[in-house]
């Protein structure tokens, strides 16, 4: 039986697919790797109880995959580094039905005009190969607007100044602010900065058949025991019930088949371990940007961009000491953020040329704390003192920070291929990562993470330190990996097929009928949180595919 | 009765790791939260069907709902290749060294409690210490495992009657109840 499309792997971009697929009336059959915690296995239509508020399941024990020790990548920041530095977890999304929307903690931004444009409105960086999106703002807005309603994404009209036109209202009203946010919220107005409730795919009310958030706090990193987080559960569940969507968990697929310039199907690897043929009209590929490229090296396609341009955003972290109990762990782990450092100013402007750069950028700032006992407690010394640091609990209870999801440029060094010995459990090559930010990325996080500090001294903190991830330490240490989460670019979108992999729609240039509905086909990774902006990309391939309108 | 560990070790880590966590007018140390309890479970995690590896959802019990976190996931395929691995070690098995051998937590916490020392409970606090400082890699094994022990749910074996939770004022697990916006925005 020859499906109409076969869609590896089934986070945000293959959910969008198959739900915009299956309701045009196509047959869908998702190929997931990882295992399904997200849907009563009895019925797809129904959400599963599997996910819980446990550190030790869902930090220690891998629970949403995938399990470094048999899933493997690995890392060097440089060709110089040798073939690796580092063989572990290595910037993971989750390896499970649902994929990164399982774990995310549900930001889901919408990039700006000028993030789609940033050749012809700032001009190229030395070194990096800077480029505008074959589509824009415009072009995305009916999609980013159905997948909103889709995901049911909680918003402020009109709280951001900077924000784009929106076409229509945010399908349901901000969540409850956080405490530590509403004083980091004053702090940073005083100091002349402009924060708002952050879009948050996270039920404020009712919505789609699933209940309002509670707050319960346990939402980086972690599913949604009761199914308020607009992880992909909404749109699977819409594509099982048409009865035209297939799911098969816990198969890999090991390569796209081809004959001539067109796909005929995939081989998967099966639980049990067998190797079989799919056959599919259609290939879509939204594995993230780490697992695509891999599977398109492991198909043997031979594009040479296939793989560069990975961004994955240099994070700057400020964190302060409060005199007061910031009570992180209440609510939806960020409830605030702000775009000034994304926007600039002529402070900005400045530093920039103090660098010797054109301009420089930084990314949507989150007000945030820190929760978890655990992850405290492997913090500090042991001995006679940690009892009393968990009582007084300067980490957990009393800081706050403010996180810079700073926009790092493409540079074709940076990288994913086939690691050339170290391989996962089912013998295939596994992925390796190349990654080291850049003079831009420096300058940015050179010139805003004092500003990011100062917003907390004017919030009262004690003490404030400013970090960076990766850490800016010894190349070949482990503290170089990029932890972010924010993978994209590996599969570039363009018009030029010597300058791009895949058409603007997401096609392969190569093989048209291979579709790429994930962050891999980003050209630059804006200073935004990737999931909805892919989303609505996967949505706008699926309807041009189906000859469909948004909603 | 231990289900891994034997009697004598699980008496020389209920001291290594009273001097990692000690008790403090503060709070409970290590031994109190029966943290060894935790690692012990951990260790014999295969002696139990489904393995106690993962904690069922979606809730506890202990704020309401059912007491899911009692019973435990079955693990696939794939699940118990990684964790006999991680807790067996590869023991020559071709399908668990498809990147060479791995050492697992048994053997290392074997190795580990021997190194020690016979007379380990016997040495004073100072002296104690520095034989956890002498193995780096295990020491920090060990203080990993008691952090979790301490601070994790209680069905996985440690923070026993919840007295680390409670030392600290954490309410853990809080669905289904969560918490309201009031608590939230104004606690």
């Amino acid at each position: 039986m020859t499906v109409d499309a076969v869609i590896v792997g089934s986070g945000p971009g293959g959910a969008t697919v198959a739900d915009v697929l299956t309701a045009a009336g196509w047959t869908v059959t998702i190929v997931e790797k990882g295992r399904n915690h997200l849907l009563d296995p009895d019925d797809l239509t129904r959400p599963a109880s599997d996910y819980s508020n446990d550190e030790v399941k869902f930090h220690a024990r891998y629970f949403l995959g995938p399990d470094p020790l048999v899933e493997p990548r690995t890392f060097r920041s440089s060709e110089e580094d040798g073939e690796r530095t580092f063989v572990g977890e290595v910037n993971s999304v989750p390896s499970t039905v649902g994929g990164g929307g399982t774990h995310a903690d549900g930001k889901v931004p919408r990039f700006r005009a000028d993030d789609f444009r940033l050749l012809s409105r700032f001009g190229p960086q030395e070194g990096a190969d800077v480029d505008d999106w074959p589509i824009d703002y415009d072009e995305l807005e009916p999609y980013y607007a159905e997948v909103e309603r889709s995901v049911g994404v909680a918003g402020t009209d009109g709280a951001n100044p900077f924000a784009e036109p929106r076409s229509g209202p945010f399908p349901m009203p901000s969540g409850a602010p956080m405490f530590g946010a509403t004083r980091s919220v004053a702090a940073a107005e005083r100091l002349g900065y402009h924060p708002y409730p952050a879009p948050t795919a996270a039920n404020s009310v009712p919505y789609d058949g699933r209940p309002a958030c509670n707050n319960c706090g346990f939402c980086s990193f972690f599913g949604c025991p009761i199914h308020a987080k607009g992880d992909p559960v909404a749109m699977l569940r819409r594509a099982f019930g048409t009865g035209r969507a297939e799911l098969l968990p816990e198969t890999f697929v090991a390569r796209i088949r081809t004959v001539g310039g067109r796909a005929t199907g995939v081989d998967v690897v099966g639980p049990d371990g067998a190797e079989r043929f799919l056959a599919a009209r259609h290939v879509v590929v939204a594995a993230g940007a780490i697992e695509t490229p891999r599977l398109l090296l492991l198909s043997g396609f031979g594009h040479p961009l296939i793989g560069r341009y990975l961004m994955t955003h240099f994070q700057t972290i400020a964190a302060g000491g409060m005199p007061f109990r910031t009570y992180a762990e209440r609510g939806r782990a960020v409830t605030h953020v702000h775009d000034d450092m994304i926007v600039g100013d002529e402070l900005s402007r400045q530093a920039a040329r103090d660098a010797g750069l054109p301009w420089l950028r930084g990314g949507l700032v989150e007000h945030s704390g820190a929760a978890l006992p655990i992850l405290e407690a492997t913090h500090y010394p042991w001995g006679a003192s940690h009892a009393d640091l968990m009582a007084d609990s300067p980490i957990r209870s009393r800081l706050w920070a403010m996180i810079m999801q700073g926009e790092d440029l493409p540079y074709a060094s940076n990288r994913v291929d086939l690691d050339p010995t170290v391989r996962d459990a089912r013998g295939f090559p596994a992925a390796r990562v190349t990654y080291r930010a850049g003079p831009h990325e420096h300058a940015a996080s050179d010139h805003f993470g004092p500003r990011l500090a100062a917003i907390l001294k004017e919030m009262g903190a004690e003490w404030t330190a400013v970090t960076t991830s990766p850490g800016r330490g010894n190349a070949g240490s482990p503290e170089a990996v990029p932890e972010s989460r924010h993978n994209v670019g590996t599969v570039r979108m363009g018009t030029d097929p010597s300058t791009s992999v895949v058409d603007p729609l997401g096609r392969m240039h190569e093989y048209e009928n291979v579709l790429v509905a994930d962050s891999s086909v980003f050209v630059t990774s804006a200073g935004y949180g990737p999931t909805l902006t892919l989303v609505a990309l996967a949505a706008r391939a699926a309807h041009l595919l189906a000859g469909t309108r948004p909603a | 009765m231990p289900v891994w560990l034997s009697d004598e070790e699980y008496t020389a880590l209920e001291v290594a790791c009273e001097r990692l966590l000690p008790a403090t007018d503060r709070g409970p140390g290590a031994t109190a939260a029966g943290v060894v309890g935790y690692i012990d479970q951990l260790l014999g995690a295969f002696t139990f069907d489904p393995p106690r590896i993962w904690a069922g959802g979606p809730t506890s019990g202990r704020h309401g709902g059912v007491e899911g976190f009692a019973e435990f996931h079955p693990l696939s395929p794939l699940d118990e290749l990684a964790w006999r691995t991680r807790i067996e070690g590869s023991q020559g098995r071709p399908e668990r060294e498809f990147n060479g051998p791995v050492v697992g937590w048994q053997e290392r916490y074997r190795e580990g409690v021997a190194a020690l020392g016979a007379d380990f409970r016997d040495l004073d606090g100072a002296a104690q210490d520095a034989r956890l400082r002498a193995d780096r890699e295990f020491c920090d094994l060990l203080f990993t495992h008691a952090c979790e022990g301490m601070y994790g749910a209680p069905e996985y074996g440690g923070n026993r009657g919840l007295v680390a939770w409670r030392a600290i004022g954490f309410e853990g697990d809080v669905q289904p109840r969560g918490w309201t916006d009031e608590e939230v925005t104004r606690p």
